[in-house]
């Protein structure tokens, strides 16, 4: 009895004071935290952005965390944390009082529709694909293909792929209950294997494997995107609460550099800021920003 | 005197290290009930906020067959029909039940009454290994195996209630199993014994004396598999298609109250009706294991009568 | 067909359900190492993950699913065991409210890992503060795990001869002193294999992680031992993305171009690691039992 004891006191001596030497050694650069939260498509671009970052700022931690779109939000609004990343406008998302929260736009993401090969569709009005996503038109024969059923493919309610998709793709129509994926390469892979199914994707996750058709003669792709020809594009946002304070606005700042949006944000599928000839509000007002060149 | 008096009118040490572990140990346990309590005043608060705050109608969401609480329909009442989900969970939780009983009896009475040593050296480490399998890896098997099996076997996508199945009855066999198998072992062996010895063959023992004697805990084994598959999240999510549909065939894509609950949890805004939509559905969770268990202790009640 | 017959068949038939469930296993098995194990290397098991570029490791997640692990056993295993001791020393078994206690851990135990992830965040990631860190992930998975190590201690215990009890109260023992010193010591194997198994479940827990230790893995700085730094491995307050919590997202998000052998190479890990931990739980109880019952 004695014994245990002495070797717990002796543990909890050494546990201690380990702690306590910890405690007093620790590095004095902790104080800078930056925290970020939500889409889980625009997560591994901030983390790329913020593991660059602070290995450039020393003493400053930036940790990013997915959890959707909602949640981003959500916690930014309770000023729970510093950057809420979000697919879509802040007025869009119900429940979220935009006013107080400052938008930062960081990327571009263009999204396409994507059609199984032996649909043999390659060309489709913006008419024919609304009847084709609100249901109307239920064989790929109604638009010029194969005698083929349509299987529809769509993505999770809420999610910014489908939030732009509906919006400038089907012109705001929403489209009919189906199969929901949550996951780009998922849905890309069920399209590919699946004869007559129909789905959408950021560019980022298109490739041979399916068939992406025209959209009444426009391809999809970084230009027609940068000057509006394809309509179906979003920005990414991060959102702040009220205006940053100085370490969090020199980090967005440093998201929106010339640094970021030349390597990493190409590379990781999306267009950059800079690029974009146009600028376009929430309700679909297009302003032009840079000639043509 | 006086010191004989206190001494032994004073508690011993020995009481008072007694009165210590036992409340060491009790605070310990009302820890848990703490936590169990308060899960479930969080989840029933918020799941009722639909219906209190959101003023849903309890019945159209129990009936209901539209999932879209973003939308509203011509009387701006919000699509938060949750029978789809209620149905495709039952659904699959039935099934898989189904498929795995016949499995779980049979390997049991193997274990136990065929070939006790091989049951023990083989099936009994096998039947944990099972249950140690983490579900992301059975979702990550049903994605990449299962539904294109499905698919070329069935046509369509290959997601569906029949894949959730055959996945969940995988992730519950165990567990029934190893279940069952104790309640077999509970059987008293003079049961056996006298039957042998009015001339049964051993088939007519199993069948018609140790099975009869066992049915209460292998029913509680059953049970408790359909709590456990009615729970299950990722491993279904995966291979369910998830959509919100009144499922018309086994092979359609449907989902069920897990799924839609981890998709859509971190898509929504907390407060907002989309999310309290969806913690009513977590409520519903709750309240099945709540049942599953009342199930569990009837039956426990009866055989033990 | 006579009573033989139906015997023979029977038999037959329970051979081939037996067969067909060790088949499932090997199957699974088999897949699992078969598609994952070619991508195992020591690069791969040590090297930190990358997000949109091939050849990412999965170093760090291993290590925060081994600390997760320790973190949660040590917040776990203390409560468990005092909770299974009351249950079954102390507790009046037969009242009413013993029986509520105890519906109320199985109720624990069905509860979706989902519901606990997301209560979890709601309660210790935004209310407490405590964001997506270690400590947040190890208490949503305390809450998970308890259930099942309650019960495996109180049956531990249980089988344990009342001869035991009634030999340490004839020798003047109180009850807790019995507890201590006569019957923990002969649960303890059993006590140890219930550990061992309810450690191979945590550490394939995605559902109640993703919410709460977080969905990155911030690189480590592995020769700072530290705790107080935000980089070091031993920081409970940082964010830290599990193995399992890492297939799951690259299975749904991932857009390295190797995403697919990842996800297999760390499923095989996975795999493997609960084997240790079930071959770990056997070696464990069988030698603690021979050590301290004497036997061969």
């Amino acid at each position: 009895m004695k014994r245990s004891w002495l070797i717990g006191t002796i543990v909890v001596a050494v546990l201690g004071s380990f702690f306590g030497w910890s405690y007093l050694n620790r590095d004095s650069q902790n104080g800078e935290n930056i925290t970020a939260v939500g889409s889980t498509a625009l997560q591994p671009l901030v983390e790329a952005a913020g593991e660059d970052y602070a290995s450039k700022h020393l003493g400053v931690y930036v940790n990013v965390q997915g959890g959707g779109t909602g949640t981003g939000l959500a916690q930014v609004q309770a000023g729970a944390v510093d950057l809420g990343n979000s697919d879509m406008y802040a007025s869009e998302k119900k429940g979220i009082d935009a006013h107080a929260l400052v938008d930062h736009r960081v990327a571009v993401v263009g999204i396409a529709p994507m059609v199984n090969k032996k649909a043999q569709v390659h060309d489709l009005t913006q008419q024919q694909l609304i009847s084709i996503f609100t249901g109307k038109v239920k064989n790929w024969r109604e638009v010029g293909g194969a005698n083929l059923p349509v299987v529809l493919v769509n993505r999770v309610n809420g999610s910014g792929t489908r939030a732009t998709f509906e919006k400038w793709g089907l012109q705001g129509a929403k489209s009919a209950d189906a199969q929901e994926q949550d996951s780009s390469g998922m849905a890309r892979q069920i399209v590919a294997t699946t004869p007559g199914a129909v789905s959408y994707a950021a560019f980022a996750y298109l490739d041979k494997s399916v068939t992406v058709p025209t959209l009444a003669g426009v391809k999809p792709s970084k230009q027609t995107v940068a000057n509006n020809t394809w309509p179906i594009w979003a920005y990414e946002h991060v959102y702040t609460k009220g205006q940053p304070r100085p370490a969090v606005a020199n980090f967005i700042a440093y998201l929106q550099s010339d640094h970021i949006q030349k390597k990493l944000v190409p590379s990781l599928g999306y267009i950059s800021i800079n690029d974009m000839k146009v600028e376009r509000d929430m309700n679909g007002h297009v302003k032009m920003v840079r000639e043509e060149s | 005197m006086d010191e004989i008096r206190e001494s032994l009118l004073k508690e011993s040490k020995a009481a008072r290290r007694d009165k210590f572990g036992r409340a060491i140990s009790f605070s310990a346990l009302l820890l848990i009930v703490v936590v169990v309590v308060s899960i479930f005043y969080f989840v029933a608060s918020k799941g009722l906020a639909t219906f209190f705050v959101n003023k849903v109608n309890i019945w159209d969401f129990l009936t209901g067959t539209k999932w879209a609480p973003g939308q509203v329909d011509a009387h701006g009442k919000a699509f938060v029909g949750a029978a789809p989900m209620i149905t495709g969970s039952f659904l699959v939780t039935f099934l898989s039940a189904l498929i795995a009983t016949p499995f779980a009896i049979g390997t049991a009475v193997f274990m136990t009454e065929i070939s006790p040593k091989r049951g023990a050296k083989i099936l009994g480490p096998v039947t944990e290994l099972l249950v140690g399998i983490p579900s992301v890896v059975y979702g990550f098997i049903g994605v990449s195996v299962l539904v294109p099996f499905m698919r070329a076997t069935f046509g369509g996508s290959g997601f569906g209630i029949l894949s959730g199945s055959m996945v969940l009855f995988v992730m519950i066999l165990p567990t029934v199993t190893s279940m069952t198998v104790d309640t077999l072992k509970a059987v008293p062996r003079h049961y056996r014994e006298s039957a042998l010895a009015l001339g049964a063959t051993r088939w007519q023992m199993i069948y018609k004396v140790i099975l009869r004697g066992a049915t209460p805990g292998i029913l509680t084994a059953v049970v408790f598999g359909m709590a456990r598959a009615f729970g299950e999240a990722l491993a279904v999510q995966m291979v369910v298609g998830n959509a919100a549909l009144m499922p018309q065939n086994l092979t359609s894509p449907a989902a069920t109250l897990t799924s839609v609950l981890t998709q859509g949890i971190g898509n929504t805004v907390m407060g907002s009706l989309e999310n309290n939509a969806l913690w009513s559905l977590a409520l519903i969770l709750l309240l099945m294991s709540l049942v599953f268990n009342t199930v569990i202790r009837a039956i426990a009640k009866k055989g033990a009568m | 067909m006579n009573a033989k017959q139906a015997d023979k068949v029977a038999t037959i038939v329970l051979y081939v359900i037996a067969g067909s469930v060790i088949l499932i296993l090997a199957a699974l098995l088999g897949y699992i190492l078969i598609q994952g194990v070619p991508h195992l290397s020591w690069h791969f098991l040590t090297a930190p993950a990358t997000a949109f570029t091939a050849g990412g490791g999965i170093g760090v997640q291993l290590f925060n699913s081994f600390y997760l692990l320790f973190i949660t056993m040590l917040i776990s295993f203390p409560i468990a065991l005092g909770a299974g001791i009351y249950l079954n020393e102390y507790a009046n078994q037969k009242s009413r409210l013993t029986g509520l206690v105890r519906t109320a851990i199985e109720i624990l135990s069905s509860l979706p890992s989902v519901v606990v992830g997301l209560f979890g965040f709601l309660l210790f990631v935004v209310q407490f503060k405590l964001g997506f860190s270690i400590l947040s992930g190890a208490i949503a998975l305390t809450f998970f795990n308890l259930p099942l190590l309650t019960r495996s201690v109180e049956e531990s215990l249980r089988t344990i001869p009342n001869l035991q009890r009634e030999a340490g109260a004839a020798l003047g023992l109180s009850r807790w002193e019995t507890v201590v010193h006569i019957i923990l010591p002969a649960a303890l194997p059993s006590i140890v294999t219930g550990i061992v198994l309810s450690a191979g479940r945590v550490f394939g827990e995605a559902a109640a992680l993703i919410y709460t230790a977080g969905q990155s893995a911030p690189a480590l700085n592995f020769a700072d031992w530290n705790p107080f730094n935000v980089s070091s491995p031993l920081n409970i307050m940082r964010p830290a993305e599990t193995l399992a919590v890492h297939i799951w997202k690259i299975n749904s998000e991932g857009i390295m171009p190797d995403a697919a052998a990842v996800s297999a190479g760390a499923s095989a890990v996975l795999i493997i690691a609960v084997l240790l931990f079930n071959f770990l739980a056997r070696y464990l109880s069988n030698s603690l039992y021979k050590r301290l019952t004497a036997t061969k």
